[in-house]
């Protein structure tokens, strides 16, 4: 793993937070690319800031102050200087955050291998899965409240929806995040690259229940995936494709 | 702690123009005296501090000790806990940082630093105070009339906050909404007479760069405010109407957008937060330039620096609102605005420490406080640059990565500069000297503390814990006993810091009591407030000895002169 | 006897005057804001084109020009004010505060006909904005005319003749906002 790579598991590696998306490591390098930029930057002013104070303190010799206005050019470039760098480091940062943005938000990728839709309501997640053939709004669709599995590895589209109040959907563990609005259902992507048990959270208050409105995202193996997928077709669905069984795919 | 202002206007030579009208302590309610109208924002304003710290304190034992009964107030429901998140950002913002930053510090200030006896309009002046008691009484109302206090977060997004079949709050959401629009409307009366008098009532000579930073951001932050709560007044009344009477503005099934509201809120809500930074960056300025000795480094950057920030300031709003369902192009076009912001905010801070270069500088109380704005403020603005990176801000939207980031922003702001302009100009309010032993107490007990509590709280944001959930223990990695320990440990933090502000009353009461006399110009400092009697009569100055400016507010340390000070109303000596 | 404060003009601009384009500065964020999300969500529903074609066009353009003739006097009331016949202000004031009474007088019968024909502030998205915003400016009418009643009495007597033109100021600018309000509410069908 290259050193830049090994950056983008940072929060990983110290045990904060896991990275179980296709996507999360990308986020992860922004955040730690940010937070060297900057860090850099803000320990240089608290550092100065620190020495200024303890070398200029009146020390009771009767040392006047000197009488600068900053107004000349000499001066001035301590402030043009500094500031003309940060504009460099916003360009650095703006610059990765588009190509993260863009990865996540932007660009689908397409011919998923799943489509789920995600829809919240007070206070509840309602998971459709596709099912066994991979499309969503037929017969076999699963549907679960607060469980979503996903097979691991695998690229899914997700339709993002709500039926009463703003709820926006979050897998930490995906970096994933987007609120559901009543009305309207947005496209997403994640692929998951890890398997286990992960917390589902709702990112925006959705009233008296928010903080019940949790729920798992199961990622599992491909095995272990077909069976859930096996076992919880509905009868009507199984009956007339028997055919259709997720070896027989 | 009301006493105070009563010496404001009595026993003092100047009683021949007095006030004709109520008398007694009605005298004071009906007062059209600025300085007045200033301790009526700031009391009021330190009390609704108080009530919000309060529900800091039980939403803070709950996060620590989920379903513990709480001291003084009991069980915390999951809707009480809501209602608690959602006042207590509402009443920090706009019924503290507001009245006690820009509301009493600019009555306080703007007259005497201009060198005039009182607002251009001493009677909108007074109104506008009155809206705002009112706008208090409607706010607290709501916390307790039937169904509870609003509890949609202090953002109030529709459809949640439109609907009392989602709230569950029908008479707390609407009051809310009533209390805050009233509180508009008392800021924009007081914004007008902010910013006429700054214009028209200067003294003799004082041109526009003479005239205080703190004014100039005082003022700036008022024309912010008035040029950008419009649409969320607007925005108020499609809310109420909503919620009221069953018009669909927000609601999807009658061709309503829910977004609408964050626009309107957030075009408001991310000039707001200039709103309060400014006066606070002024307080501190002008402390720094006074106990550093030293003339401001730059002050046409300063100025010029601030109306940039504030310009911009109108076009970041949406970074509040990346993943909010926005077009995501969109999201490109705020990234790059809300990092541009960075550039002005970095140069003040920049001009702020190079102030401090070559001064002499004296580690006072609110000198002490002053230098905590800049140190703490630096860490609030740099992990602002995270949420501003749209790519970043995917994960850490409504953390406590924001939370911990806008509350090193709001703190500073909000308590930091407060104390910092409250001990400043405590002598010229009241006329007395507070102990700086215990000054230097309370703000180590304060600073240290509020670090305690946010730093970790960075830590939860990062993994991966989200705001307004009241109980972590339904998640399987954020129940992890770390997490919990965090949450214990930033919940101590805070209640050594709400204890520590005992002290600071402990102060005040004695230095009410006993505390040694301030003369005119205790901290020998060099703008036209400290040329009057501390505190200042009816009228600030005899109106025989207006006071006539001839030079700016920062000339320290003049080579030549046997003061380090020069105060602005000193006439020029005839052979220089 | 007057604070000092109130006597001075730095910038050479009275401060009555400068508070007034202070106030029209906040108002006009207000109805701006308003108006941005009433276009914005027009061009999203074109099928409120259906709705706006039952305001009465006639009606509305009868108002525009009975605010525009009141607005007339406004300045002739001003005019008057400066050569400080205060009697003659306060009648082209009063002529003013009569069109203000006709326009909302018309309001009233175009709401009552609206409202009697099931065309309510609930009715959608259309009817909200259009009884809002009117609404708003409507209150922005009575606020302007109950003020101008006062300034108008002070006037008679020959006191505060400079309020005139304060309050002349505030009716142009309820009188543009209808500019706005009228094609957007009316006219677009």
């Amino acid at each position: 793993m290259g050193f830049l790579e090994r950056l983008g598991h940072f929060f990983d590696d110290i045990g904060l937070i896991r990275i179980g998306s296709s996507y999360a490591a990308d986020i992860d390098f922004l955040i730690v690319l940010v937070t060297l930029v900057v860090g850099v930057w803000f320990v240089a002013a608290e550092l100065i800031f620190v020495y200024f104070i303890m070398k200029f303190r009146d020390k009771g010799d009767g040392r006047r102050a000197d009488y600068i206005d900053g107004k000349n050019k000499r001066h001035k470039k301590w402030i043009t200087y500094p500031h003309l760098a940060v504009l460099v480091f916003d360009v650095l940062i703006i610059v990765v955050s588009f190509n993260v943005w863009h990865k996540i938000k932007l660009d689908l990728p397409e011919n998923p291998d799943c489509v789920i839709r995600v829809t919240g309501q007070q206070w509840a997640w309602i998971f459709q899965h596709c099912g066994a053939d991979g499309e969503l709004d037929t017969a076999d669709d699963i549907y679960t409240v607060d469980e979503l599995h996903v097979e691991n590895d695998k690229l899914y589209h997700f339709k993002l929806e709500a039926k009463d109040v703003l709820h926006s959907f979050s897998v930490p563990v995906w970096r994933i995040k987007q609120d559901a609005i009543p009305g309207r259902s947005i496209t997403g992507w994640f692929q998951p690259t890890l398997t286990g048990e992960f917390d589902v959270q709702c990112a925006e208050i959705c009233g008296f229940g928010h903080t019940v409105m949790q729920g798992t995202a199961f990622v599992e193996t491909a095995e272990e995936h077909a069976a859930w997928v096996a076992a919880n077709t509905p009868a009507e669905a199984a009956t007339p494709t028997a055919d259709n069984t997720p070896s027989a795919r | 702690m009301v006493e105070p202002a009563v010496d404001l206007t009595h026993g003092h030579p100047h009683d021949d123009h007095e006030h004709h009208g109520p008398q007694g302590w009605l005298k004071y309610l009906w007062s059209t005296d600025h300085k007045v109208i200033a301790m009526q924002y700031m009391f009021t304003g330190m009390f609704m501090a108080m009530v919000g710290g309060f529900m800091a304190y039980v939403f803070r034992m709950q996060l620590a000790f989920p379903g513990m009964n709480v001291p003084g107030f009991g069980m915390v429901s999951m809707g009480e806990y809501n209602a608690l998140v959602t006042n207590h950002g509402t009443i920090m913002i706009f019924w503290v940082a507001m009245p006690v930053l820009l509301a009493a510090f600019g009555n306080f200030l703007i007259p005497l630093m201009v060198g005039t006896d009182d607002m251009v309009f001493p009677k909108i002046n007074r109104l506008s105070f009155q809206v705002f008691f009112v706008s208090t009484i409607v706010i607290l109302a709501s916390l307790v009339v039937e169904g509870g206090g609003f509890a949609g977060a202090w953002t109030a997004y529709p459809p949640l906050s439109a609907n009392e079949t989602y709230n569950l709050t029908p008479l707390g959401s609407t009051l809310w909404v009533i209390g805050v629009g009233l509180e508009f409307v008392a800021f924009l009366l007081g914004g007008i007479n902010f910013i006429t008098t700054l214009m028209n009532s200067r003294a003799p000579g004082m041109r526009a760069f003479d005239v205080p930073l703190v004014v100039w951001m005082i003022v700036v932050a008022s024309i912010l405010f008035m040029l950008s709560v419009g649409p969320l007044l607007a925005g108020a009344i499609m809310l109420i109407f909503d919620q009221t009477i069953g018009t669909g503005f927000f609601n999807p099934a009658t061709g309503g957008d829910p977004i609408l509201w964050q626009h309107l809120f957030w075009f408001f809500g991310h000039p707001e937060v200039y709103v309060v930074l400014l006066p606070a960056m002024g307080v501190v300025i002008e402390i720094i330039a006074t106990f550093a000795r030293k003339k401001v480094f730059g002050y046409r950057i300063v100025i010029f620096t601030v109306v940039a920030t504030g310009v911009l300031s109108f076009f970041v709003w949406a970074h509040h609102q990346f993943i909010a369902g926005i077009d995501p192009r969109m999201a490109n076009i705020f990234t790059i605005t809300t990092l541009l912001i960075s550039v002005p905010i970095a140069e003040l801070c920049f001009v702020y420490i190079a102030t401090l270069y070559g001064g002499s500088i004296r580690l006072t109380t609110p000198m002490l406080w002053a230098l905590a704005f800049v140190a703490e403020f630096l860490i609030g603005g740099v992990t602002g640059i995270f949420l501003g990176a749209a790519g970043a801000d995917i994960y850490f939207h409504d953390t406590y990565f924001v939370l911990a980031h806008f509350h090193y922003t709001f703190f500073p702001i909000a308590i930091i500069g407060t104390y910092a302009a409250f001990t400043y100009w405590f002598p010229k309010m009241f006329g007395k000297m507070m102990d700086d032993r215990l000054g230097k107490w309370h703000f180590w007990l304060t600073i240290i503390p509020f670090n305690m509590i946010f730093i970790p709280l960075f830590v939860l944001g990062m993994g991966g814990q989200h705001r307004r959930i009241s109980n972590y223990s339904g998640f399987s990695e954020l129940a992890r006993d770390g997490f919990q320990d965090i949450r214990v440990f930033a919940t101590v933090s805070l209640l050594i810091m709400l204890l520590a502000q005992l002290i600071f009353f402990y102060n005040c009461w004695k230095t009410w009591r006993s505390g040694p006399k301030a003369g005119k110009n205790p901290w020998k400092a060099n703008s036209l407030e400290w040329t009057t009697e501390s505190p200042p009569p009816h009228g600030n100055w005899h109106p025989d000895e207006m006071p006539v400016v001839h030079r700016g507010p920062y000339e320290f340390s003049v080579p030549g002169r046997e003061d380090d000070y020069w105060p602005q109303n000193e006439p020029p000596r005839r052979d220089s | 006897m007057r604070p000092i404060a109130t006597t001075r003009a730095a910038t050479g601009i009275a401060t009555g005057k400068l508070a007034v384009w202070w106030v029209l500065a906040s108002e006009v964020v207000i109805f701006g804001g308003l108006l941005a999300s009433y276009v914005m969500f027009r061009l999203g529903h074109p099928e409120w084109a259906d709705a706006a074609a039952v305001t009465n066009t006639y009606i509305g353009a009868f108002n525009t020009w009975v605010l525009l003739t009141s607005s007339l006097t406004a300045v002739l009331a001003h005019q008057a004010a400066e050569k400080g016949d205060g009697k003659r202000a306060a009648m082209f004031l009063y002529c003013t505060i009569f069109g203000a009474l006709v326009f909302l007088g018309v309001k009233t019968y175009e709401w009552w006909y609206e409202i009697s024909h099931g065309y309510t502030i609930t009715s959608n998205g259309f009817w909200a904005f259009y009884y809002t915003a009117a609404g708003l400016h409507a209150f922005h009418v009575i606020a302007g005319a109950v003020i101008m009643a006062f300034v108008a009495r002070d006037a008679a007597r020959g006191r505060e003749l400079h309020r005139v033109e304060l309050i002349g100021i505030y009716w142009h600018f309820v009188d543009i906002v209808w500019i706005f309000l009228f094609p957007l509410l009316y006219i677009a069908k």
